[in-house]
């Protein structure tokens, strides 16, 4: 029924992540950090509206990690790290209009955000879809619910 | 050092306590926080599911009641771990409610994340829960204490 993947492909691909957010904080603020930025919010575009298994990353996985590593010993749902994605581009593209309008401290901490987000994935295989949903206040679910079906 | 580095630096404490936290307590039974302490005048002598439109028959030795919902691979993992333990211990059931379709009860009951498991004794009261994915060790291990 749903798509299945590789949960190491996640591992890796939040990997990735972590590697190019550091690296535009790093830079932060400027041109290459802003680029940097945009390129992550690109990926996390595509992984959102493709699907995890479709992105540029996904690609090098399968091709020169996965055969290293042998086939996964389980496979995992697609939708749940598709959401988890979803949340890293909403981080990524606050980051990117607070580093763009100059108010640089909103670029840092949702910036910031989406590293611990995709270091915690990448680390400990943090489920974000599993942590947020029932803190949420249920007016708001309600809404999310009525306009999603 | 520039604040981007000191940024990158305080997600990465952040990262590691956090960490740390989630492997020690993730999966481990307890009794729910201020559930001894709190609201003496509540006579507990309802099931947590009484009310809840959940009408299913519990166990009758314990019932494990698994909340769940869409965007959790832990979920799943957790139903395949309560499910080796439902074939192993006689008299136990395992019970999978839709955290997001029960809203009133996830609150009552102070679930804040899924997986959370409770261990239900026969009148269905709250014995011992966990949230994160159990090992099957952890479960057997907390259901002994049950009885």
């Amino acid at each position: 029924m749903s798509t299945q993947i590789d949960p190491r492909g996640q591992r890796f691909a939040a990997s990735v992540t972590s590697v190019v957010l550091v690296a535009a904080l790093a830079t932060a603020p400027g041109a290459l950090a802003v680029t940097l930025l945009s390129l992550q919010a690109a990926l996390f575009a595509t992984a959102v509206a493709l699907g995890v298994q479709r992105t540029p990353v996904a690609a090098v996985y399968r091709s020169v990690v996965r055969p290293r590593l042998g086939p996964p010993s389980h496979t995992e749902d697609a939708t749940p790290p598709r959401f988890a994605q979803g949340v890293g581009l909403v981080f990524a593209l606050v980051g990117l209009v607070g580093f763009l309008t100059g108010v640089d401290a909103l670029g840092y901490v949702a910036t910031g955000f989406a590293l611990v987000a995709a270091l915690l994935n990448a680390t400990i295989g943090l489920c974000l879809g599993c942590e947020v949903y029932l803190r949420i206040p249920t007016p708001l679910i309600a809404a999310t619910t009525r306009s999603t079906t | 050092m520039t604040t981007g580095l000191w940024v990158v630096l305080a997600c990465l404490l952040l990262v590691v306590g956090f960490a740390v936290y989630r492997v020690r307590t993730d999966g481990r039974f307890h009794r729910r926080r201020g559930a001894e302490a709190g609201t003496p005048a509540a006579p507990t002598t309802a099931s947590v599911l009484t009310g809840a439109g959940i009408d299913v028959p519990l166990g009758d030795r314990a019932t494990l009641l698994q909340f769940s919902s869409a965007f959790c691979a832990p979920c799943r993992a957790t139903r395949r771990v309560l499910g080796e333990v439902v074939d192993l211990v006689p008299g136990v059931t395992h019970l999978e409610v839709d955290a997001e379709q029960h809203l009133e009860v996830v609150r009552a009951l102070h679930v804040l994340r899924t997986p959370t498991t409770l261990i239900l004794d026969p009148d269905g009261h709250e014995v011992s829960r966990a949230s994160g994915l159990p090992a099957r060790d952890q479960v057997l291990a907390a259901l002994a204490r049950v009885s």
